[in-house]
């Protein structure tokens, strides 16, 4: 009998964390959940995932932002996983992070230096292992920086960046790094907002395209894919134009 | 914040104005509910009128997890915004069925509690809620209750089949059906007239799942002419050599969509009657069969969005249940005025209940007609001259599906109301749930003051 392939999900506590732990553990992955407070947070989608799919779930204790211990958390991993997906974010007002610069650090921790740590870490084991795949999910918001959300987009952009240099050192490792930038998504990040229906996806959609990047290996998936005709658009706009929208 | 949408149900019809917020576990949904002061609960929207709909909407989608499951026993305890779809696609291949199943596995489980909602096995088993062993509600009070058939049994009863206006349903526990296979031994048979097709139920009885496609629009001999589909979960010794060998595992099936709303008028007089007599002709005299599950129960899921083909403007489910004594000259009434209205559908659904003895549930014994309608004032007119019919013998109209009926209509259907309201009003003394249907027709005791307040609140934000 083969050994069941392993998923770690790093933010498994989120919408999209648990709509992609769901269908991975459908398609016949055991799981690592990693999250902040995983004992008490992550307990019912444990339960859930083992019950529904009868595949093994653990619950780690993890917080990007604590740099210190992704070495031992990486260490600790057991099996070492096949694949990673971090869906880890935060987005908090961007008015409020203009005027709070713990905010806006919190925001390029928490999206960007926080995952570089962790990537990193768990890079190297594939790369000494010859094999495995990273799935780094990112943000349209980083592909050109708007007033609304430059402080998020900027962490954003940083992250996609990273992902496609550590494509780039990995693709003769046989390691593959796969960036996902998600328009919107409904989720608890944007709850309340009103978000247009046809650009808008399920925490749901957005698993399945995921899960059929990493069957396919792409390297960079928009979702939904529409979102790569849109940010086209928007990142050919002259900047004399473009600083006087109202984005 | 938080934008006021239009949303509406199954049917398209009506349209609410109002916002729609979700929580994931119980400390979000009390903080919702410290915020608003009346909302109603809702599922997968596949209510198909206004049950689910109010100025504010708690969506349980994100309230989803399987909390416990005994394969000794085959019970289940599952947070209330599962949908079933979910459930059936883990648990099917562990060898479980849900009790009772709808026409579409896109409802919630706390929507099939809320509708006490009845499948093909009625006859047999029952509506959903006589194998749900345990129930748990945040009360109007925000304080979180669990009921059961012998705890707090006057809850328990009133709740199921109680379009969640006793509170909001965190958790269900339920028995779930062993089987052996995915699939369904079916046998289909064509039935002549009304009367052959009601021998057919008569003689079917033994089986677990009936149901017949009935012809609205046939008129003369032809009247009530139907197709009969009887089915029995397939045993693994029974099934093919290409189905028995992986018997509880399907393959993933395509599916089509109706990607826009057709234009008014598509669906016609002549189109239906077109469309029933190649589905009539082509249903052989007699057959049997093995289909998967999802065809057997959902023929209409594999088409997304199929609610669009009555386009904008939506269309009206019509679902009445007339006492058996009594059903062979109410359907014969009902049937003749729908088809000299011209105004029948493709989707019409003809069945036999069993006994049933609820406070607000729909089932009760004896025959039940089901068939949609574009939402247009002709139609109106013709359904309130159906009500009628149906009031005369002694029969109700399904909440779940409606849209339009009377307050009196529905007083009339179901007397039991009373008994429901005064539980209802010691749980909710004031009427914190209310649904734009509650309120349409009153079933809810308490004051309808609330929701103006509510809504002018939201206006001004």
């Amino acid at each position: 009998m083969t050994q069941n392939k392993t998923a770690l999900i790093i933010g498994a506590n989120s919408d999209m964390g648990r709509a992609i732990a769901s269908q991975l553990a459908e398609e016949g992955y055991d799981l690592q959940l990693a999250a902040r407070q995983a004992e008490e947070r992550l307990d019912r989608a444990a339960t859930d995932l083992n019950l529904r799919f009868q595949r093994s779930v653990s619950k780690l204790e993890l917080d990007v932002c604590a740099t210190d211990s992704h070495a031992g958390f990486v260490e600790s991993l057991s099996p070492q996983p096949d694949l990673v997906v971090s869906v880890a974010g935060l987005m908090t007002e961007q008015t409020d992070a203009q005027t709070d610069y713990s905010q806006a650090k919190a925001m390029i921790d928490a999206n960007f230096s926080g995952l570089v740590s962790l990537f990193e870490k768990l890079a190297a084991q594939m790369e000494n292992r010859g094999s495995g795949c990273l799935v780094g999910v990112s943000s349209v918001a980083g592909d050109r920086g708007r007033q609304k959300n430059y402080i998020y987009g900027a962490a954003k952009a940083g992250f996609s960046t990273y992902l496609s240099g550590l494509r780039n050192r990995l693709a003769s490792k046989g390691v593959h790094v796969i960036t996902v930038k998600p328009g919107f998504v409904n989720t608890a990040m944007t709850e309340g907002m009103d978000l247009p229906e046809k650009l808008t996806a399920e925490p749901e959609e957005v698993a399945l395209h995921i899960s059929k990047a990493i069957e396919k290996q792409r390297n960079v998936i928009y979702s939904k894919p529409i979102w790569l005709l849109v940010m086209l658009i928007i990142k050919h706009i002259p900047e004399f134009i473009f600083k006087k929208l109202d984005l | 914040m938080s934008k006021l949408r239009k949303i509406f149900g199954w049917g398209r019809y009506p349209k609410q104005e109002g916002i729609e917020l979700s929580y994931r576990n119980e400390q979000e949904l009390k903080a919702l509910l410290e915020k608003h002061p009346q909302c109603i609960a809702r599922g997968g929207g596949r209510a198909y009128g206004d049950s689910a709909l109010a100025p504010v909407m708690l969506n349980s989608k994100r309230f989803n997890h399987v909390r416990a499951f005994n394969a000794d026993t085959g019970i289940i305890k599952v947070e209330a915004g599962l949908i079933l779809a979910d459930l059936l696609k883990a648990f099917v291949p562990q060898g479980w069925f849900a009790p009772v199943t709808p026409g579409t596995q896109f409802v919630s489980i706390g929507g099939m509690v809320a509708s006490d909602v009845h499948g093909k096995n009625h006859h047999v088993d029952g509506s959903f809620g006589q194998h749900i062993t345990e129930l748990s509600l945040m009360l109007a009070n925000g304080e979180i209750e669990t009921c059961s058939p012998t705890n707090n049994s006057d809850l328990f009863h009133a709740t199921i089949g109680g379009m969640g206006l006793t509170g909001i349903i965190l958790t269900v526990s339920f028995r779930m059906t062993a089987v052996q296979s995915a699939w369904v031994r079916q046998e289909t048979i064509r039935c002549d007239s009304l009367d052959a097709v009601m021998d057919e139920f008569e003689q079917s009885k033994h089986w677990k799942y009936t149901v017949a496609w009935i012809d609205c629009l046939s008129t003369d001999e032809e009247a009530g002419r139907s197709v009969l589909f009887r089915g029995e979960h397939a045993t693994r010794a029974e099934l093919p050599m290409d189905k028995s060998n992986a018997p509880l595992t399907l393959k993933p099936k395509r599916k089509l969509n109706v990607p826009f709303s057709f234009p008014p008028g598509v669906l016609n007089r002549w189109s239906v009657k077109a469309f029933n007599e190649l589905y009539f002709r082509r249903a052989p005299e007699e057959r049997t069969d093995f289909v998967d599950y999802q065809t057997f129960f959902y023929p209409l899921d594999s088409i997304h969005n199929w609610n669009r083909i009555y386009g904008p403007k939506g269309f009206v489910q019509y679902q009445c249940v007339i006492p058996k004594a009594r059903s062979r000259e109410a359907l014969q009434k009902l049937l003749g005025m729908i088809a000299s209205a011209g105004e029948g559908s493709f989707l019409a659904v003809l069945k036999l209940f069993g006994p049933q003895d609820g406070m607000l549930s729909f089932p009760s014994e004896g025959y039940t007609l089901a068939l949609d309608f574009p939402a247009k004032q002709s139609v109106f007119a013709l359904l309130d001259r159906l009500d009628q019919v149906v009031l005369e013998h002694g029969g109700r109209i399904y909440l779940t599906k409606d849209a339009r009926m009377s307050a009196h209509t529905f007083r009339s259907g179901y007397p039991a109301l009373k008994q429901w309201q005064q539980i209802a009003a010691e749980h909710d003394p004031e009427g914190r749930w209310q649904s734009t249907q509650s309120q349409r027709l009153s079933i809810h005791p308490a004051a309808r003051t609330l929701a103006r307040e509510e809504h002018t609140q939201h206006d001004s934000e």
